[in-house]
């Protein structure tokens, strides 16, 4: 009888154990996500990528829209703690402003994570960490792709110099994107062994726009039509409208003047499956998975490192018709 | 001599000098800034046929201003309605890769127009009929415009493969001039028309200077003021169709942006008052090509882009100060007070 009540209690007791356990591997992590808006295809693209991920990850999204503006992710932010979320996400629609907001998270004790873009606060134990696009480095890779491509390929100065003059097209003044993407490119350039074979004859700002990217090259190439040899342009956009400038020009983009700009929209890999350009750097949008797996590694209590960038690609023109269909931006 | 006066005091004078004075930097310090070639294609080629290409659309944005202006109002709202005009356009074209449009382009030229004319009724109805401020008026759909524009091309940047949709923005096949600038040259002529040929260049002006005298002199201020915003809206309309088709894309956030306050600076530039009344057709015009002049200038110069606001500030304000009537008044009173010397000069001389 004694060994009956043992067994049974026992067993109730397993049963209770094992029924805790499995509630605590079941209990769903809820992360509140506070997002910009939705000013262009590329920040669609991250919205949606960070909802379909937070799916797969099982995750209970508590998704808040800012439409551009501060005091609204504010708010949102200052919800999340009222419900007390496991982690709160967002990305920053300015550098500064956010330390009353994320001093209120940390007394809560609410790890904050912060995507895609970069702020300033006092106290850098604000956040635990940052995912996002590393604009160094892609500026780095635009020169390295370059560089390699005009070796393989044998490109010669067009005006028969000893030197491939290069023309770039910058982004918004200022813009983090514009500041990292041309320090990786000039470092790049600066400390590559063949820094002697290139010239940057001129750059000028376009905005990060289409038309403001035709406007300057088409004033570039009246100073210097049959000089320039290669365009470095900040963003796709700005190629696309300097590719219109060029064969008004009477060049031909891509042959005459090699084209390598930043992003991976898909403007431009239509035009390189046209012929009209030769490759972008991709800036990634998609990084919710990565943004979910860092998160769940904060809540198991793992260290994570303060920067996490996202894997980003080269895609060269022979490769565009291939990724084409699968870009989802 | 005497027409040299005459013309050193027309309104047209100090415009004119200031876009000379430009373009003679130019002359010195940029390579072959007068080059016009003609291109295998028979299109010309050239700065100075940049300039004139580029400065198209506004053009066509100030003419609707100058008019606007000089009933006493403003219509910040033009900026907006240029992304709505190219918008509509590429939606209706639609953005396949084949190229094939949606709808005939004919239809959407119609449609944007229409996008524009009707952005001006709304104007017209709040600033005519309802007798809101027309800053105010005008301001909701400078904030309400770019969102509409969004909407329709559902945020992204619609990109138009259909050819024909290129040749209002570059050269129709075979004609040498781009044909924004006949467009905007059309645009020039019908104005002047307007302004030369019939009343309604007075009708304008009087209800700038005084609504209430107008309406005792039989003017009907409501619908002046109504065709005034609507014409407005329709320039808006012609110069979105243009921008839109130089990108051979809508781009909803940025098409037409800042271009109102360019518009403003335009109609300003050329000797019209912000307070209405008089206006000057072509000070707006030289005002309009002194400001993509100056844009042109800058990047042929490779003035370094943390810097160029800035120079270019510096510029406008010089201009602007130079044709202000404080200074000019300056001028008058120093001349005056040399030729008083003299004369005394000559009396004492002559005692």
């Amino acid at each position: 009888m004694k060994f009956m009540k043992t067994l049974l209690a026992a067993s109730l007791g397993a049963a209770l154990v094992a029924a805790s356990a499995n509630a605590v591997c079941a209990k769903q992590i809820t992360i509140g996500f506070s997002q910009i808006g939705a000013e262009s295809e590329w920040r669609t693209a991250n919205t949606n990528d960070v909802k379909a991920a937070a799916k797969a990850h099982n995750i209970n999204l508590k998704f808040s829209d800012a439409q551009q503006k501060q005091e609204n992710q504010i708010k949102a932010i200052r919800t999340f703690i009222a419900q007390k979320v496991d982690l709160i996400g967002f990305v920053p629609i300015v550098a500064t402003g956010w330390d009353n907001v994320l001093r209120e998270a940390k007394r809560a004790k609410i790890p904050v994570l912060v995507m895609d873009r970069d702020l300033t606060v006092s106290d850098p134990s604000l956040y635990v960490a940052k995912i996002g696009t590393d604009s160094v480095t892609e500026g780095k890779k635009a020169f390295n792709w370059l560089d390699e491509y005009v070796t393989k390929n044998n490109i010669k100065p067009r005006n028969g110099g000893d030197k491939l003059n290069i023309v770039i097209l910058e982004g918004t003044v200022g813009a983090s994107a514009t500041t990292g993407r041309q320090k990786g490119f000039n470092d790049a350039l600066n400390s590559s062994p063949n820094k002697d074979r290139y010239k940057v004859l001129a750059s000028q700002t376009g905005d990060f726009t289409r038309q403001k990217g035709q406007e300057v090259m088409e004033s570039f190439l009246k100073s210097y039509r049959d000089d320039i040899d290669i365009l470095f342009a900040m963003n796709d956009d700005m190629a696309l409208g300097a590719i219109q400038s060029i064969e008004a020009a009477g060049l031909k983009p891509s042959k005459d003047i090699t084209i390598v700009s930043v992003d991976g929209v898909k403007g431009i890999f239509q035009a390189m499956i046209d012929g009209k350009s030769n490759a972008t750097v991709e800036c990634n949008p998609l990084q919710g998975d990565l943004f979910f797996t860092t998160a769940e590694k904060i809540l198991k209590g793992e260290a994570v490192p303060k920067s996490v960038f996202v894997p980003e690609g080269v895609y060269p023109a022979e490769k565009a018709k291939e990724v084409f269909p699968t870009r989802k931006y | 001599m005497d027409m040299l006066k005459k013309f050193s005091r027309s309104s047209l004078a100090l415009p004119l000098a200031a876009l000379a004075l430009l373009l003679l930097f130019n002359a010195i310090f940029v390579d072959d800034f007068f080059k016009i070639q003609v291109m295998d294609n028979g299109n010309l080629y050239g700065r100075p046929i940049d300039i004139l290409h580029r400065c198209s659309s506004l053009i066509i944005l100030a003419l609707g201003m100058t008019f606007v202006i000089a009933t006493g109002g403003v219509d910040i709202s033009v900026g907006a309605v240029v992304a709505i005009s190219s918008a509509t356009c590429c939606v209706m074209l639609g953005g396949d890769i084949s190229g094939i449009p949606h709808h005939p382009f004919f239809l959407a030229i119609l449609c944007s127009l229409g996008v524009g004319i009707l952005a001006g009724i709304w104007n017209g109805t709040l600033v005519a009929k309802f007798k809101i401020q027309a800053m105010v008026a005008t301001l909701i759909l400078m904030t309400a415009g770019r969102g509409i524009a969004q909407l329709m091309t559902d945020g992204q940047i619609i990109t138009v493969y259909y050819k024909p949709f290129a040749w209002i923005g570059d050269n129709i096949p075979g004609v040498m001039v781009p044909t924004a600038m006949l467009i905007a040259l059309a645009m020039i002529i019908f104005v002047l028309f307007m302004d030369r040929k019939t009343s309604v260049g007075l009708m304008i002006q009087a209800v700038g200077i005084n609504q209430v005298a107008s309406r005792y002199a039989g003017i009907k201020v409501t619908a002046v003021l109504f065709a005034v915003y609507i014409f407005s809206g329709f320039c808006a309309g012609t110069a979105g169709l243009i921008e839109g088709s130089l990108i051979r894309a809508a781009d909803a956030n940025n098409a037409g942006l800042n271009m109102e306050m360019d518009a403003i600076l335009s109609v300003t530039l050329g000797g019209t008052l912000m307070i209405g009344g008089r206006y000057f057709i072509g000070g707006t015009i030289i005002g309009a090509i002194t400001i993509q002049t100056l844009t042109t200038t800058m990047y042929a110069l490779g003035v370094p882009s943390d810097c160029l606001p800035a120079v270019k500030a510096v510029v406008i304000l010089l201009i602007i100060v130079f044709q202000s009537e404080k200074f000019k008044q300056m001028f008058r009173d120093r001349a005056l007070r040399k030729k008083e010397l003299k004369e005394s000069g000559k009396e004492a001389a002559n005692a």
